[in-house]
């Protein structure tokens, strides 16, 4: 009797193994083969690729897609912007959260308590989509690149977890420097920022990676000006153009209209092309922020 | 002799602008709330547009038919996401019993990284794969399986199932990572003691895993509660098309196209106030909860 039950155990948890495994590999899959499959594309001879599918390898191997996309209009423009976002904004999230983070862990500062709440409040209560951008529009920043750095600049969630890491520094360090005579400038430069230096990489990379993917701001507040086009918006414009052929592609079925077929499979290169761009340096930070994730999902937990 | 200015007076000078950028930046859009009581025109001063008091909070409910479909699909798209809010937890259960370190990072490391993709390059991928001359329909043509492409992006009646599994797809492996965290933090003493009780995998999973995780899921699954108007614009705005609009738009899109679209202002803020206050309620009865639950408050 005994044996026999163990058996039966040993059975199921066999089955459970296969089934996790079986799970877990196919999932796995359907994440990374999606990518896997643009690169191959975009590596694939646009010719030889047309109406085929590169499973596994390019087929008849060549760059002619991205030599391509350099002579896209605006493409470099869009990256130089994509970047310029990412570098200034992430630099500009990182310090001011930093700073005001420290400052309101001393718990000297007058009115302390009341200062914290109506910055943390911001993230309960926001004015809304269309007040926003009414207010943006009456400060001049519709249109500017200023709108994709400068309004996120402070964000309370961030200035939560700076805040939480500071207080769990010792003490001693900063009386010591303060002893020296220290001001809070000069001990928030040479003390706090240098030991802060794991919660500024979780925020800088959280901020960085927000920074490259955002494209909602772009569309809302500033698409009338193509000189501050980002990466991602002009992705979205590709592929607004694709649905649009695709469209007219399946209307000329119906009516008999010929339609190059040429026309239908280019843009397919460039905007692909284009994804694996936007793709690349979200795929070069990833080993590094991967160690942040947990970090950056536990802090946030603490409440403030 | 002029004295120093003490420091904490200079605490307060240095945080001063920032209170001032946040004053800026997030409290000068809730005055401009102010823009719900009055005809408000573009690029005619407040002063010179008639105030109308509530009218605009009227026609919110006036506007039934809009309202009650944008309201039920965002309740919809809520009511999925909390529904399959044990998802990440059984997923980081799972992903412990599979014992190879190796394979688990690499699972871990692939099944996260969709998390991190912008909208507009997943957008990218599932038109590459599933739209009318996609991957899949050109696969399942070539094998036989289908003698018609199926677009599931322009299929109405998918919308809601479409969207949970695109959802999962991009956050699944994200969002068990702080389970995954939780599960390491598990004290070993006490799968030793249920290894002593006779407990087997299962028994294990169910008398220490879950117990050990209920805390977090409990906090995630208040402040889903709490956010639940709050489904966001991005992604239903990019796979809005005719053929899905009915189903896809949620409040926040609405308030979108009658603000943005149709330049109708004051009616987009009026629905926005509206949506704040009853957020508002909602995250408190969410921390009354939490105070009961857990004796602090996440707040």
């Amino acid at each position: 009797m005994k044996t026999r039950r163990h058996s039966s155990i040993h059975f199921s948890r066999i089955l459970f193994q296969i089934l996790n495994y079986t799970f877990f590999i196919l999932f796995t899959f359907i994440c990374m083969y999606p990518f896997w499959y643009i690169i191959i594309y975009t590596l694939s001879d646009p010719a030889a690729v047309k109406g085929k599918i590169p499973f596994l390898l390019p087929i008849q191997f060549t760059l002619k897609n991205y030599a391509e996309l350099l002579k896209t209009n605006g493409l470099m423009n869009a990256f130089g912007i994509s970047v310029a976002r990412t570098v200034l904004g992430t630099t500009f999230t990182v310090l001011s959260s930093t700073f005001l983070g420290y400052l309101f862990s001393k718990k000297e500062m007058p009115c302390r308590k009341l200062l914290y709440r109506f910055v943390i409040i911001t993230m309960y209560i926001s004015g809304g989509l269309i007040s926003t951008f009414l207010v943006m529009k009456s400060y001049h920043l519709l249109n500017s690149f200023w709108i994709y750095v400068i309004p996120g600049a402070v964000s309370a969630y961030n200035v939560i977890l700076v805040k939480t890491y500071v207080e769990q520094l010792p003490e001693s360090l900063e009386e010591a420097a303060r002893t020296d005579g220290a001001g809070y400038l000069t001990i928030f430069g040479r003390i706090i920022l240098p030991l802060s230096k794991p919660i500024i990489a979780t925020i800088g990379t959280f901020s960085a990676i927000g920074q490259w993917n955002s494209w909602f701001d772009n569309h809302i507040y500033a698409s009338a000006n193509t000189d501050i086009t980002t990466l991602q918006y002009l992705l979205y414009k590709y592929l607004q153009e694709a649905q649009k052929l695709a469209e007219k592609y399946k209307n000329s079925l119906i009516v008999g209209e010929q339609i190059q077929e040429a026309e239908l499979i280019s843009p397919m290169g460039i905007r692909l092309t284009i994804t694996v761009i936007s793709c690349v340096p979200i795929f070069l930070v990833y080993p590094f922020a991967q160690r942040y994730f947990t970090r950056g999902l536990t802090l946030g937990a603490v409440k403030g | 002799m002029k004295k120093t200015m003490p420091a904490r007076y200079q605490l307060l000078l240095m945080v001063m602008p920032f209170i001032i950028f946040i004053f800026l930046f997030s409290y000068v859009p809730l005055i401009g709330w102010i823009y719900a009581f009055f005809d408000y025109l573009p690029g005619v001063p407040l002063f010179k547009c008639d105030f109308v008091g509530l009218e605009y909070f009227k026609l919110i409910f006036r506007d039934k038919i809009n309202m009650l479909r944008v309201m039920k699909n965002t309740m919809i798209f809520a009511g999925i996401g909390l529904l399959t809010m044990p998802l990440p937890m059984i997923f980081a259960i799972c992903l412990n019993e599979i014992r190879q370190v190796r394979l688990k990072k690499v699972i871990q490391t692939f099944t996260t990284l969709p998390n991190f993709i912008s909208a507009i390059i997943v957008y990218s991928l599932v038109f590459t794969f599933l739209s009318r001359d996609g991957v899949i329909n050109t696969v399942l043509m070539n094998l036989g399986i289908l003698s018609e492409p199926t677009n599931v992006l322009a299929n109405g009646d998918a919308v809601y199932w479409f969207q949970t599994v695109l959802g999962q797809w991009k956050g699944l492996g994200w969002s068990a990572i702080i389970y995954i965290a939780a599960i390491s933090g598990v004290d070993q003493e006490l799968y030793d003691a249920a290894d002593v009780d006779g407990a087997g995998h299962l028994g294990k999973a169910l008398h220490v895993t879950i117990p050990a995780l209920m805390p977090t899921f409990i906090v995630l699954l208040i402040l889903g509660v709490g956010n639940i108007l709050n489904t966001g614009y991005e992604t239903y705005y990019l796979y809005k098309n005719p053929m899905t609009s009915a189903n896809i738009e949620v409040l926040d899109l609405y308030v979108y196209r009658v603000g943005l679209g149709t330049n109708d202002y004051s009616y987009g803020i009026a629905i926005s106030i509206m949506k704040t206050f009853v957020s508002v309620i909602l995250i408190s009865i969410a921390n009354i909860f939490s105070k009961k639950i857990r004796g602090s408050t996440i707040f």
